[in-house]
């Protein structure tokens, strides 16, 4: 079986490893700016046809890797592979490949959104019509529009035409920078949906995130951190790498309610997540006096319960394996 | 429960033009509550913060924030409310020291105030190695954290955050909520606007705006269970339609 056969099947194949083609393979990649190391031996492979996300704040390095697997930045040290070539010595052909939507909208605010269309597909020799279903689901969308300057769209527009911009000489890599940063939660739930349907077509898609969120509309993620991968796997695995019991505690006021558990000594880590606090105990084991010492706290209406963890439970307890002391 | 009110808001319209951004807004925002703002892109949050926070007049209502008329007072406003964007906040090429003097003349305190809360609050965020530091070499999660305080410096009666912790890795993200738990708990109101309904999860009280009305308001656990929803993220996408739409509940 290969990765390019039977279309219909794509789902199926992504639990198939060893049939799988890599996409990118990428060993030890060093970036240095001054003295800081944004980028620290970054080593990662993605599969063809797959959707592979960075998930990980502001700074952590995910624009730079972005830049580099590119081809628009060199590496101080490592190698990065895309379909099967080398990115230095084949940066040529593989612009040709790659489609690369930056975080900041950089298209032309002064050409109309045909225009710019129609500009990106002839620097890339090819024409709108030549891969228009390529496009179609998403450039139907602003079409109405196509008169208008690409300055004078809404967020949500801008957002649709750069996305039909990287991919209009159908790229098999398309490599996305926070595309939803800025965007309303329905808008990108329509983004992650028109993301799933370019697979049918084939194309590799590269995307980052500082939204823990948006992790699992993933097939893999990688987790990055300060220019290090914490862990890279689908999401589903990484929430099941959670190593203790997790339970949820809520009460009417949650800061008194985090100030006591602080206190309270078989309390290993307290961490507010929305309405309530997840909590892990010291002994992985549930401390049965919890309830009567936070009550002699004066905390009332106090509800517990075992719950399972999440990206970010993931993150925040890899995070402090890391670093031994988690806080910057 | 009832609690203060330090916003008011009756019969809110702001025009632009034949396009109304703001469509008769009614509702009451009450002390130490940390509230959040939702809506859509272009749903009128941004006008109507402006008009709350003094820096737009309304075309017909008003807003009582902490006393003063939105509508006849918004100087005296701006006066007694902190504000703090995600970024921009600070000025990068003055230290931490220098920042903070800069905000607390704005906000007309003494000198001799600004000098014990500047110590106050090194100690407080254990900056006090960071005092003369550019704001440029700071961390972007220190710089997060040292934006809220000097927002909220002058001991205003609300403070606005606009998306406070977007971007921020989980550990500060947390240490940031703590920050807002612990100025709720002293009696100032938070007023936070934000796309990312797991932000939204942290408010006692949330609101969700669409085509400059407000369509929903309550606790995120009584919207999830009147929406029947695991999340807030869900209540969200749950009241809108496929066009993007929301339709009051």
């Amino acid at each position: 079986m290969t990765a390019t056969s039977n279309r219909g099947c794509r789902e199926k194949q992504y639990s198939d490893r060893n049939a799988m083609l890599k996409a990118i393979e990428s060993s030890g990649i060093t970036k240095t700016f001054g003295n800081n190391k944004v980028l620290n031996d970054i080593s990662f492979s993605v599969n063809e046809a797959e959707i592979f996300g960075f998930i990980g704040p502001d700074g952590a390095g995910k624009t730079t890797l972005f830049r580099i697997i590119t081809t628009l930045l060199l590496p101080d040290e490592g190698k990065i592979t895309i379909f099967g070539t080398d990115s230095l010595k084949g940066f040529r052909e593989l612009r040709r490949k790659i489609g690369y939507m930056p975080g900041r909208f950089s298209l032309y605010q002064d050409l109309t959104v045909e225009e710019n269309l129609n500009f990106y597909a002839t620097v890339f020799g090819t024409t709108i019509s030549e891969n228009y279903d390529l496009i179609s689901d998403i450039y139907s969308h602003i079409e109405p529009f196509r008169k208008r300057l690409a300055g004078q769209l809404s967020g949500g527009m801008k957002q649709k035409l750069a996305l039909s911009c990287a991919l209009i000489h159908k790229p098999g890599l398309l490599v996305l920078d926070e595309p939803t940063t800025g965007v309303d939660a329905v808008s990108r739930s329509e983004f992650w949906d028109m993301l799933k349907n370019l697979r049918k077509h084939n194309i590799t898609i590269l995307v980052s995130t500082p939204y823990m969120d948006e992790a699992m509309r993933c097939d893999r993620i990688a987790l990055i951190q300060n220019g290090s991968l914490l862990s890279v796997d689908s999401p589903q695995k990484i929430k099941e790498g959670f190593g203790k019991r997790l339970y949820r505690i809520m009460a009417p006021d949650k800061y008194r309610l985090l100030i006591s558990l602080r206190k309270c000594e078989s309390v290993a880590t307290a961490f507010p997540f929305g309405d309530s606090v997840h909590i892990t105990f010291r002994d992985d084991e549930y401390d049965k006096s919890l309830l009567n010492h936070l009550r002699s706290e004066g905390i009332e209406n106090i509800a517990i319960e075992e719950t399972a963890a999440g990206i970010e439970d993931r993150f925040l307890e890899l995070m402090e394996t890391k670093a031994g002391n988690a806080t910057e | 429960m009832k609690e203060d009110v330090v916003i008011s808001v009756r019969n809110l319209v702001k025009k632009f033009g034949n396009f109304t951004a703001v469509d008769n807004l009614d509702f009451e925002v009450y002390k130490g509550e940390i509230f959040g703002f939702l809506g859509a892109n272009g749903a009128g949050k941004t006008t109507a913060i402006r008009i709350l926070s003094g820096l737009s007049l309304p075309t017909s209502g008003d807003a009582i924030v902490s006393g003063f008329s939105a509508k006849n007072q918004p100087e005296k406003i701006k006066q007694v409310i902190g504000y703090m964007c995600q970024r921009f906040s600070l000025y990068e090429d003055l230290t931490v020291r220098e920042n903070i003097t800069l905000y607390g003349g704005i906000y007309k305190m003494s000198r001799k105030l600004i000098k014990e809360r500047t110590s106050e609050l090194l100690v407080r965020l254990n900056f006090e190695m960071y005092a003369d530091t550019l704001i440029s070499s700071l961390p972007l999660g220190l710089k997060q954290k040292l934006a809220f305080s000097v927002a909220v410096l002058h001991d205003p009666g609300i403070v606005f955050l606009d998306e406070p912790t977007g971007g921020v890795d989980p550990v500060t993200r947390r240490q940031f909520w703590e920050m807002i738990y612990e100025t709720s708990s002293r009696g100032i109101t938070v007023f936070v606007t934000t796309h990312y309904m797991d932000e939204a999860e942290y408010c006692d009280r949330i609101s969700i705006m669409n085509e400059g009305r407000i369509v929903a308001l309550d606790t995120p656990s009584e919207l999830r269970k009147k929406y029947d929803a695991s999340s807030v993220e869900e209540v969200f996408v749950k009241i809108a339609r496929p066009d993007g739409r929301i339709h009051t509940a």
